[in-house]
């Protein structure tokens, strides 16, 4: 080794080396400053993030309360229903994991793909719904291929179940997963994306009641999410029952009683305001909300006519037609502007100005008093005493009966329905009142509306002197051990000022309405039980026309109110079937059936048909129409039957 | 050839620090794989057989004069070529790129052998290059192209880190022997093109991940951004005295990606805290401190530009892997010397300080 070859030139480069320190010592102190940042500053954001990682929260839904009719019958009970969940942090490459199950058990992978993208956005560690209420066949695929599926779990939760079938969907209403708006709102904080909650009839209204409260287990997991142990659980709280003031054996019957017409039915305990009937017609079944609703069941719901979605009980609005001379005759009764014996003389029109207003009855009635005026519906005694009255006279006395004003009844969405008057008409049109828009007020058309609601009220109003109690249709809410944590007591919210002989003289005129000849309601009567009522025709159009009145959506509206026993009133009941012509005959008897439900639930038992609806059940099933696809010797045996029977 | 000397001037020092890494280093991975289920020897004590294999390096280099390195530096720079371009032809693949070569009975990774070629070859070309006021860029091109060879066969495999490792190592070795500022200039003007061209035609689609998913880890929680997000938190959730001792939740329940290899030092601050950072990073401070120290004390121009090119090679690995760690850089598979476990990194790391043994040991000499 030469010496002279090793000693070369370096004192250049030492004062580098110096100046190389010094880089070195700030990119070291740039390190230190970042370390500094997270670990000591952002200290406690990332301890929460390593406790979110760690962390896995399992919910347990709580079981939601039951509804139970007013004898303790199940109405909405709970099954279980499971559903494909998947914990975000644990899936690396979700559209292969979609695929797979798409393949596996034909899950719709867009649907999959938007419910994840919807489910980023909440905790890491809650599981995502990919899919609800899936069957047990592929949860058994699922379970079986588990390891194929990182990130997969299968969660248990309790949907709605009915057990009489699609009874009272409008009153009982429909639960369904949570809406992002609901969920923003304040009163849904303690909720979570995938909770099911109530959305129209009692599973709203009593939403707090019957949801109960979830729980869940919190678990420490690894990177792989197995789980390493629990840290703290909490049991869920099954939601409280509902029991309601519906007889679930009269709201069939009432349901029944419809048949496929459209329309209403209310019907109340007189003395209490419970509701004991409450039908709107025709009826959906609530189960389909729970689950995926078939698209051409929900277009079909949307197509139809006779609008199934609708709470027409509570929501619908009807002029009253003439079920309102009642309160016209009252508020004449009181003005004094007429007595028992006050008669008009009926020509089968009336003149006002330059405008004729014709009775129902062409020929006329003649001679006609309050009795006859009521009984056989004459319109030309109300012209006559609208006019005497005034608008305001008789909106004053409408507006006592509460017509106007939601009842507050327990459920949402209640409408008011609508009663006219001068101010009203300056309010809204900003002209005055004419006073010949007084007289269609007078028998019931015009702008007045009712619910089927506010018909059953003005009629049990009627029928206990003038007492208003609250409609409500919850008797008591019970916790799980079966203990009444709430109870509902009859309220009175009114008292009317009428005298008791008015009232005696409306309802003996009602009385004959179904129970004397030439009575208007006489498809009401029945035989043991005194029946008062009075029957209502609501124009749709204005004009009778002949050719419109062929198409069903122009033929005028039914209504019929009635209450029974006429002694001793205790149940009210308002019906209105729509574009059911005159009230007389299809109303009346829709209020016959029911009435007569009531009367005979009221009777001992006769212990034939421990299940009605089973054996009902059975009977459509056995029809020959129905087994198509049935062997053609099964077939035969169905028919031997059936005659062999006869 | 064996000086008494020798023995009196051993760098204690140096040795002491490369020890107290080492053992930290082996009760990390203790940690960091306490929750493995292993099969075989465990890791930590793999890599104390490593650390100790490591040490007989060092000896066995510092025995031999660094000079013999100048003699046959050109030798080793072809050999390592030749290794690489086998390499490309008939290397082993793993995890989709092809770094390692079978030889015989061992695998070996050509590319890491290559940081310490690069260092002795720039070594020997520097230490008869005597330019006043810094080098032109003609001066440049000679250099230039010894590191573009290398650096591309590497890159290619692909293996970005060992890559830019080996591209620093060299930038920093030019720096060292100095620039005119005109080639600085010049320089930079034919980079930046240089590299949005490396951008959009050389690297890998993952490569280019790794790059987008640092500067936004957002990007993709679950995919590489996810190593940066786990590590961070790691890091973040150590606090100042950290949590214990094998009680970190992000490893013990293998949240961190790599946690025995290139995320160890997450480990560390998860457990340690910043007070145990602080002690690290000033352990590895003083050690690249060393090495400079060394090279300004050598009085031999290529001993003290061998000696800068070793410490600028720890420098660099502790940077960009503790930069990694802590979402300052992108996620590249460097690993941090004598703390992440592994044998090719160990070797590497104790070849250099082998060298820089043999360079202090030898300062009487001039």
């Amino acid at each position: 080794m030469s010496r002279e070859r090793l000693v070369r030139e370096t004192t250049l480069l030492k004062g580098k080396v110096i100046l190389f320190s010094f880089l070195v010592a700030a990119v070291f102190l740039l390190i230190v400053l970042r370390l500094w940042h997270l670990q000591v500053i952002r200290n406690d954001d990332y301890r929460s993030m390593s406790e979110n990682n760690r962390l896995r929260f399992v919910p347990v839904a709580a079981s939601r309360g039951n509804i139970l009719d007013k004898n303790g019958i199940v109405m909405v009970r709970n099954r279980p229903s499971f559903s494909l969940a998947v914990v975000q942090q644990e899936v690396k490459d979700e559209e292969e994991l979609f695929r797979r199950l798409a393949a596996m058990i034909g899950l719709d992978p867009v649907e999959m793909a938007a419910r994840w993208e919807k489910g980023k956005k909440q905790a890491r560690y809650y599981p995502i719904i990919l899919a609800s209420n899936i069957t047990r066949d592929q949860v058994e695929i699922v379970e079986e291929n588990l390891i194929r599926l990182p990130g997969i779990e299968i969660e248990m939760k309790p949907v709605r179940e009915y057990p009489q079938g699609a009874l009272a969907p409008h009153l009982l209403g429909y639960i369904s997963e949570i809406s992002d708006n609901e969920l923003n709102s304040d009163g849904f904080r303690d909720y979570n994306l995938g909770d099911y909650i109530g959305k129209s009839g009692i599973e709203k209204s009593y939403e707090k009641e019957l949801h109960g409260r979830d729980g869940g287990k919190r678990l420490e997991v690894d990177a792989h999410g197995r789980v390493l142990r629990t840290i703290s659980d909490s049991y869920p709280e099954t939601g409280n029952s509902v029991q309601l003031t519906i007889d679930s054996e009269i709201q069939q019957k009432s349901e029944k009683a419809f048949g496929e017409q459209a329309g209403a039915a209310v019907a109340m305990d007189v003395n209490s305001g419970e509701i004991l009937a409450f039908v709107s017609s025709p009826g959906f079944d609530p189960s389909l909300f729970s689950a995926k609703m078939p698209p051409d069941i929900w277009k079909g719901y949307l197509e139809d006519k006779r609008r199934p979605l609708e709470n027409k009980a509570l929501a619908g609005q009807y002029p009253p037609g003439s079920t309102f001379k009642i309160i016209t005759a009252l508020a004449g009764l009181e003005a004094g502007l007429i007595d028992k014996h006050t008669e008009v003389n009926c020509t089968g029109a009336y003149k006002f100005g330059n405008s004729t207003f014709r009775c129902w009855k062409k020929k006329g009635h003649q001679t006609t008093n309050l009795k006859k005026s009521l009984r056989e519906s004459c319109d030309v005694y109300y012209y006559q005493l609208g006019e005497k009255l005034g608008v305001d006279r008789i909106a004053a006395m409408a507006r006592k009966f509460m017509l106007g004003n939601a009842t507050g009844i327990d459920l949402l969405n209640e409408k008011k329905g609508l009663v006219p008057d001068s101010e009203w008409k300056k309010k809204r049109f900003g002209v005055r009142w004419y006073s010949g828009e007084t007289l269609p007020v007078a028998i019931g058309q015009g702008y007045l509306l009712a619910t089927p609601l506010q018909l059953v009220s003005i009629i049990s109003t009627v029928a206990n002197d003038g007492l208003i109690y609250k409609p409500h249709l919850v008797k008591k809410v019970i916790d799980i051990e079966g203990k009444s944590v709430k109870e509902f007591k009859p309220e009175i919210i009114g008292k009317l000022e009428i005298s008791r002989e008015n009232f005696r003289l409306v309802k003996e005129a009602l009385f004959s309405v179904v129970n004397e000849s030439g009575g208007t309601g006489a498809n009401a009567r029945l035989y043991e039980i005194k029946v008062a009522g009075k029957t209502g025709t609501s124009q749709v159009v204005k004009m009778r026309d002949s050719n419109r009145q062929t198409q069903y959506r122009f033929r005028d509206h039914a209504l019929f109110v009635a209450f029974a026993p006429y002694d001793k009133p205790e149940i009210a009941v308002s019906v209105v079937v729509e574009h059911g012509e005159h009230g007389g005959s299809v109303a009346a008897l829709v209020a016959r059936n029911i009435l007569r439900a009531y009367f005979d639930s009221k009777k001992p038992k006769m212990k034939t048909s421990p299940k009605p609806v089973d054996n009902e059940t059975f009977d459509e099933v056995g029809q020959p129409d129905d087994l198509p696809a049935a062997p053609e010797s099964a077939r035969e045996q169905v028919i031997n039957k059936e005659t062999g029977n006869d | 050839m064996i000086d008494r000397r020798l023995f009196t001037n051993i760098d204690w020092t140096l040795m002491i620090l490369v020890l107290l890494l080492g053992c930290i280093g082996i009760a990390n991975i203790y940690s960091a794989t306490a929750p493995y289920r292993i099969i075989g020897a465990p890791y930590y004590l793999k890599q104390f057989y490593w650390l100790a294999f490591g040490f007989l390096l060092v000896i066995l280099v510092s025995a031999i004069d660094y000079h013999l390195l100048e003699d046959i530096s050109y030798w080793l720079y072809g050999i390592l070529i030749l290794l690489l371009v086998t390499v490309l032809v008939a290397g082993y693949s793993s995890m989709g790129a092809t770094r390692w070569l079978h030889l015989g009975f061992i695998k070996m990774q050509p590319s890491e052998l290559m940081k310490i070629v690069i260092i002795v070859t720039y070594g020997r070309f520097f230490s008869r290059f005597e330019v006043s006021g810094g080098m032109t860029v003609v001066n440049l091109l000679f250099p230039l192209a010894i590191l573009a060879v290398p650096a591309i066969l590497v890159m290619k495999q692909p293996d970005l880190g060992t890559a830019t490792l080996i591209i620093l190592i060299a930038v920093s070795m030019i720096f060292y022997v100095g620039l005119k500022w005109s080639t600085i200039l010049i320089f930079t003007m034919v980079t930046i093109p240089a590299i949005w061209y490396g951008w959009s035609n050389l690297l890998h689609p993952y490569q280019k991940n790794r790059v987008l998913d640092f500067l936004n880890p957002e990007r993709s929680k679950l995919g590489s951004g996810y190593h940066v997000i786990q590590s961070k938190i790691a890091v973040g959730s150590g606090g100042w005295f950290g949590k214990g001792y094998i009680k970190g939740t992000q490893s013990q329940l293998r949240f961190l990606p790599e946690q025995h290899t290139d995320f160890a030092f997450s480990v560390f601050a998860e457990e340690w805290g910043f007070i145990g950072c602080l002690m690290l990073v000033i352990i590895y401070f003083s050690l690249v401190l060393w090495g400079l120290n060394i090279a300004r004390r050598c009085n031999d121009r290529f001993g003290s530009l061998l000696a800068v090119g070793v410490s600028s090679m720890l420098f660099w690995h502790i940077i960009i892997n503790t930069g990694m760690v802590i979402g300052l850089f992108p996620v590249v598979g460097v690993p941090l010397p004598l703390f992440s476990y592994g044998g090719t990194s160990m070797i590497t790391t104790m070849l250099g300080i082998g060298i820089l043994q043999s360079i202090s040991m030898r300062k009487f000499m001039f």
